[in-house]
């Protein structure tokens, strides 16, 4: 078998479909909201305190899998302690950073060893840490819906506030948002996000879904309202896309996914340097405020 | 019984008596009298920000006690004093984020509480972290409803709505064009400006500025100051002012209050700031000197310690505690 096929076989492509309509759907759901939540990550600067609470995330999940429980309750009981943990004690910028860097290679080594202890099938483990298309099951999907469920009405909620706090910590808390309480709330939303990550993309590349898409959305438009559509489409474009592509090869599913949002981003990044460089936040010459202005320009594009 | 006037204030304190100008008697009887004189709805007339023998102290350490203040509609009132004097602790209790270790305070006949619409607040810190991708319109909006649970989600007419409250206020600080330019792509005093736009979203009684010029160049200040006494003018909206330098607003400025050693004073600022005023709030000898405009304020014993004419000098009114500390060894 020739690496090209290997990579891509499209045999019998549509029974295979029928077979994994369960990996596409929760890929399109991870899409979603991993796109939505990506837009606080970027914001807030978690991108590293992803990476933390996925490496937890694997660990649990491994856990599970050694013992013999669902792998996603066990992935979101790790992302979850990983999450508080790092809410609480990891306040500060610096502080999160370096308490992360600590964590981070704890949960990967409690991760391996219970994937050594682990006697069942190779591909389970390999899973956990790159991401494969035939692991959700019908009740991993039941899970998947639920803590989806619960991450879009949390985010629907607090999504204004939680935008204010993360725009403008001290304006936001005078004017009456509970920003020091928000922190930790997010952090459960997102510990909840990695974990349907890792059950998808594997535990390593979990920032491919919740960072890449809105970093590429934030390099074409400064809108409130484009910012997350792009961000959301970009995430299902890249995991329903990787999952297609992966298909009929034989590799895991990673490596498709994160393709194609690099090139995403890629295009994001380029399409946006030339936006800057037409001059983007085009204005009308230094106004006076002794005059007030009536002149307006044309909304820039 | 009446509620106090903004009168109280701005005529009482033209003695140069250094000491809190209200007795206990009289602060007693005030503050019935302001809550059932100014109703929850505002009282037109009445003071838009009242506090009553309000002191704030941390541990030993006393910030200010005795404080009685009105402050009218369209008052400009700049705070000044030097580091640690209590001023943006003053700033904090207004915004009910720090509470009062005695006395009370009122926003427009209200006790102050945090998240009040009748307040509009522009901070000292300018910046906002590069990357920040939101529109300077965005940012104002947060201004009207950012701190709102749910989505920012409006339709058709809300949205068209929403859009002209937002362009009317950033018209209104001369930042027309700057709507949809991401905030992270404006210069200093282009986002001070959208910031003060925010701040007056609400449509507040009082603008509280903790050093809203710090962090801008003399051009940028002199605009947003500017800017700043237009809004008080048009609309009535009083201005307290936190700053270093009272140089850059002194025309606009109707009272000064002046924070200093645990006590205050406070008046229009030809009466506040003199040799004789400052000298019995430090307790320590101080000159008041004036030059080519600006009021420039040192400790006399040691004249050049305080005195910089460059046009960025920001500490030009503020005696160098370290010269006052001289003193007492």
């Amino acid at each position: 078998m020739s690496v090209w096929d290997r990579m891509f076989g499209f045999e019998n492509y549509g029974e295979l479909l029928g077979l994994l309509h369960n990996s596409i759907f929760a890929g399109a759901l991870l899409g979603l909201i991993g796109g939505l939540i990506g837009v606080f990550v970027v914001m807030r600067d978690l991108t590293f305190a992803v990476h933390g609470v996925s490496e937890l995330s694997f660990a649990g999940a491994a856990f599970a899998l050694l013992v013999g429980i669902n792998v996603v309750v066990g992935s979101i009981l790790g992302s979850l302690t990983a999450a508080l943990l790092i809410g609480v004690l990891g306040v500060r910028a610096r502080e999160r950073s370096s308490f992360i860097g600590v964590l981070m290679p704890f949960g990967l080594g409690l991760g391996v060893l219970f994937l050594a202890l682990y006697t069942g099938r190779a591909a389970n483990k390999f899973g956990l840490l790159t991401g494969q298309i035939v692991a959700v099951n019908d009740p991993q999907l039941i899970w998947m819906l639920c803590v989806s469920a619960i991450v879009l009405a949390a985010l629907a909620v607090m999504w204004r506030p939680l935008m204010f706090a993360t725009v403008d910590p001290e304006i936001a808390a005078a004017r009456g948002v509970p920003v020091r309480a928000l922190a930790p709330m997010f952090m459960i939303v997102l510990g909840l996000t990695v974990a349907m990550a890792v059950q998808i993309v594997g535990a390593l590349l979990v920032l491919a879904l919740l960072v890449t898409p809105a970093a590429a959305a934030m390099r074409v438009t400064a809108s409130a309202l484009w910012v997350p559509v792009l961000s959301v489409m970009f995430g299902v474009v890249s995991v329903v896309g990787g999952i297609l592509l992966a298909l009929g090869g034989s590799l895991p599913i990673s490596p498709y996914v994160t393709t194609i949002s690099f090139f995403i981003y890629v295009l994001c990044r380029v399409t946006g340097t030339r936006r800057l460089r037409r001059g983007w936040s085009q204005r009308v010459a230094p106004s006076d405020p002794a005059t007030p202005t009536d002149r307006r320009e044309p909304a820039a594009v | 019984m009446t509620p106090p006037t903004a009168m109280d204030a701005t005529s009482a304190d033209t003695t140069p008596d250094a000491a809190p100008r209200l007795g206990p008697g009289t602060s007693a009887a005030l503050p019935s009298a302001l809550v059932t004189g100014v109703g929850a709805s505002g009282h037109p007339g009445g003071p838009v920000v009242s506090t009553r023998d309000a002191s704030l102290s941390f541990g030993e350490r006393v910030l200010w006690s005795g404080l009685n203040l009105d402050i009218a509609p369209g008052q400009f009132v700049a705070i000044l004093g030097s580091n640690g004097s209590g001023k943006t602790s003053l700033i904090r209790v207004l915004l009910g984020e720090q509470p009062l270790s005695s006395g009370r305070a009122w926003i427009a006949g209200e006790p102050v509480q945090r998240g009040s619409t009748k307040v509009g607040y522009v901070p000292q810190k300018v910046s906002i972290d590069e990357g920040t991708m939101i529109k300077a319109r965005d940012l104002v909006r947060m201004g009207m409803d950012g701190h709102r649970w749910g989505m920012p989600i409006g339709f058709a007419r809300s949205r068209r709505a929403i859009r002209r409250t937002t362009d009317t206020l950033l018209a209104s600080v001369g930042a027309a064009g700057l709507g949809d330019a991401p905030v992270s792509m404006l210069s200093g005093g282009e986002l001070q400006r959208v910031r003060v736009a925010a701040a007056l979203a609400s449509n507040p009684s009082i603008l509280l500025t903790d050093e809203p010029l710090a962090a801008l160049d003399l051009r940028h200040q002199q605009e947003v100051a500017a800017l700043l006494d237009r809004r008080r003018r048009e609309h009535g909206t009083a201005v307290l002012f936190v700053t270093h330098d009272i140089n850059a607003v002194l025309g606009y400025v109707d009272q000064v209050l002046y924070l200093a050693a645990g006590r205050f004073r406070l008046g229009p600022p030809q009466d506040v700031l003199t040799s004789r005023g400052l000298t019995e709030l430090y307790g320590a000898p101080v000159d008041v000197i004036h030059a080519r405009g600006r009021i420039i304020v040192v400790a006399s014993s040691d004249p050049g310690a305080g005195v910089h004419l460059s046009d960025d000098d920001h500490g030009a009114t503020d005696p160098p505690m370290s010269t006052t500390r001289r003193f007492r060894q």
